[in-house]
């Protein structure tokens, strides 16, 4: 144990950057992680108010089917017919009609503070059943079987409103993992530099362990402590650091400025990182420096 | 307790091998030189004992054991069986005298009681009973030599193998060190040492194998240093 802290002493400098760059790069795996598991949150969130909205035409729409005529009753129950048929009605989970009156004041409520909302009259409004699907990547099946039916406007599904916000937030936590990946490659090659180092600075010790016959596990232990203490300092900062931007910048920041109803990851899921990453941190310098070590224990 | 059987060793950065079809075998108890110019093999020979390399061919025999077949791992316990001592002595600087030879009890794993009795016991038994607590560099060539001894020593090895003890340190102090070899030898430790010192080979009147380009050329009961009658035994030599 005295030679650990001998070993940790000798090279300051070195340890000091281990300690610094396991710190970032596990900062990094902690951020990627935690915004992978907010980008399923919002998923979970947002599919699951998601809908596909069945448009009808009004009489001043020629977009799809339409031709400036309002949608008649037998169209509307065609449809209705086609989402309670056996092709459809196992993928749905519930639907419901919405006429003009209703998606009229829906549109108040939403645009309350626009001016356009004085214009707007219900007829403008399209009719529409709005359904909702057991699982909604298959929204598809919806949208082909009813776009070419007579007085269907159009077939929207709302989720594809949210796909490039979750593109965006996917290629911002692969590019955290990338730089994260490179970090951790510059870890594990300074913590086996920093173990050489150290085992340079004790060959003569070394040589006679080895002369006497002391066990390699005897020779090896004291530079994987050593390495693994200078990690652990780096990635309990790493904790502490992803613990520190839940809590401030996601739940104090992000969560005071958008009111929304999103739904923002919470302190459980950084608790449930944090031993991850003190974890890998460990993990990596153990194998590394029994790796660096290794070549002064061949026989 | 040591045999080598038709042993070559050949490195790779080199076209001659260092030894070259080797056999022989050395007896418990044996007190043994090996004598040779500077790279006829004779640091081989020792490094081939410990281990510490592999033969390209031929078998090893150390203490009962085929070397090629001992598992790396098991490596560490073979060699607490044998006792090494160099020219350069190679004591730990920062240490002491007590230090140095308690520092090869301490590596495998010896108790703290066990050491408080063999480490004073050895020093006093190579003749430092007194200089315990002094720095390597407060002492004498020959001194330094003997703490070195006492390390190798300490465990009782079956087998001390030496390499040039004397080839740092002046003739009288030498032949301190030879005395203390030869005692080791009596209490039924085999010696085997590597040596350019014909007076000391001459004197002591053991037994002797010369190496010449990695080949037995000589290998006698009670020898010197040079060629006295050309008596071969055992196959290899055939100069």
């Amino acid at each position: 144990m005295s030679e650990v802290g001998t070993g940790l002493r000798r090279n300051v400098s070195m340890v000091i950057s281990v300690i610094l760059v396991t710190f970032i790069s596990l900062t990094f795996v902690g951020a990627a992680i935690l915004l992978q598991s907010q980008i399923g949150q919002m998923k979970g969130y947002w599919y699951d108010r998601a809908q596909v909205a069945v448009y009808f035409c009004t009489a001043s729409s020629d977009i799809g089917n339409c031709d400036l005529v309002e949608a008649t009753q037998e169209q509307k129950d065609l449809v209705e017919a086609q989402l309670t048929s056996t092709t459809l009605a196992p993928l749905i989970d519930r639907f419901e009609f919405e006429d003009h009156d209703q998606a009229f004041a829906r549109y108040q409520e939403q645009f309350s503070d626009n001016e356009f909302a004085d214009f707007v009259t219900p007829d403008f409004l399209n009719e529409a059943y709005w359904v909702n699907l057991k699982d909604p990547t298959q929204s598809d099946a919806l949208v082909e079987s009813l776009t070419g039916f007579a007085g269907v406007e159009e077939v929207k599904d709302q989720r594809k409103y949210l796909d490039p916000i979750f593109a965006a937030l996917n290629a911002a936590s692969i590019t955290a993992i990338g730089i994260a990946g490179l970090m951790l490659v510059a870890a594990v090659l300074l913590i086996s530099t920093t173990i050489r180092l150290s085992a340079f600075s004790r060959r003569k010790e070394l040589g006679i362990m080895r002369l006497v016959g002391a066990s390699n596990r005897f020779i090896q232990t004291p530079f994987i402590i050593e390495g693994v203490i200078a990690a652990l300092i780096g990635s309990v900062l790493a904790a502490g650091a992803v613990l520190a931007i839940v809590k401030f910048f996601v739940q104090g920041y992000l969560g005071s400025t958008i009111q929304t109803t999103t739904a923002f990851i919470g302190m459980g899921d950084a608790l449930l990182v944090a031993p991850i990453l003190i974890g890998i941190g460990v993990v990596l310098a153990a194998a590394s420096a029994s790796v660096a070590i290794s070549r002064y224990l061949k026989v | 307790m040591i045999r080598f059987d038709q042993v070559t060793k050949q490195y790779s950065s080199s076209a001659r091998p260092a030894l070259n079809s080797v056999t022989l075998e050395i007896l418990k108890g044996e007190f043994v030189f090996l004598v040779g110019a500077s790279g006829s093999g004779k640091s081989s020979f020792l490094r081939l004992v410990l281990k510490e390399e592999n033969p390209s061919r031929g078998q090893i025999h150390v203490l009962g054991q085929e070397l090629g077949r001992l598992a790396n791992r098991k490596v560490p316990l073979f060699r607490r069986n044998l006792g090494v001592v160099f020219q350069d002595f190679r004591l730990l600087p920062q240490k002491t005298v007590f230090a140095n030879v308690a520092f090869s009890l301490q590596v495998i794993g010896r108790s703290k009681g066990f050491i408080q009795e063999a480490v004073p016991d050895v020093l006093k038994m190579v003749g430092l009973a007194g200089k315990a607590s002094r720095f390597p560099h407060e002492l004498s060539g020959g001194e330094q030599q003997r703490v070195a001894i006492a390390r190798a020593i300490v465990n009782r090895p079956a087998i001390l193998l030496a390499d040039e003890p004397t080839g740092n340190l002046d003739p009288s102090t030498s032949a301190g060190i030879m005395t203390l070899l030869e005692r080791i030898s009596t209490s039924g430790t085999t010696v085997i040492m590597a040596t350019h010192d014909a007076g000391i080979v001459d004197q002591m009147q053991r037994r002797v194998i010369e190496l010449v380009s990695g080949q037995v050329v000589r290998d006698e009961r009670q020898g010197g240093y040079q060629t006295q009658s050309i008596s071969v035994t055992g196959s290899g030599a055939n100069l």
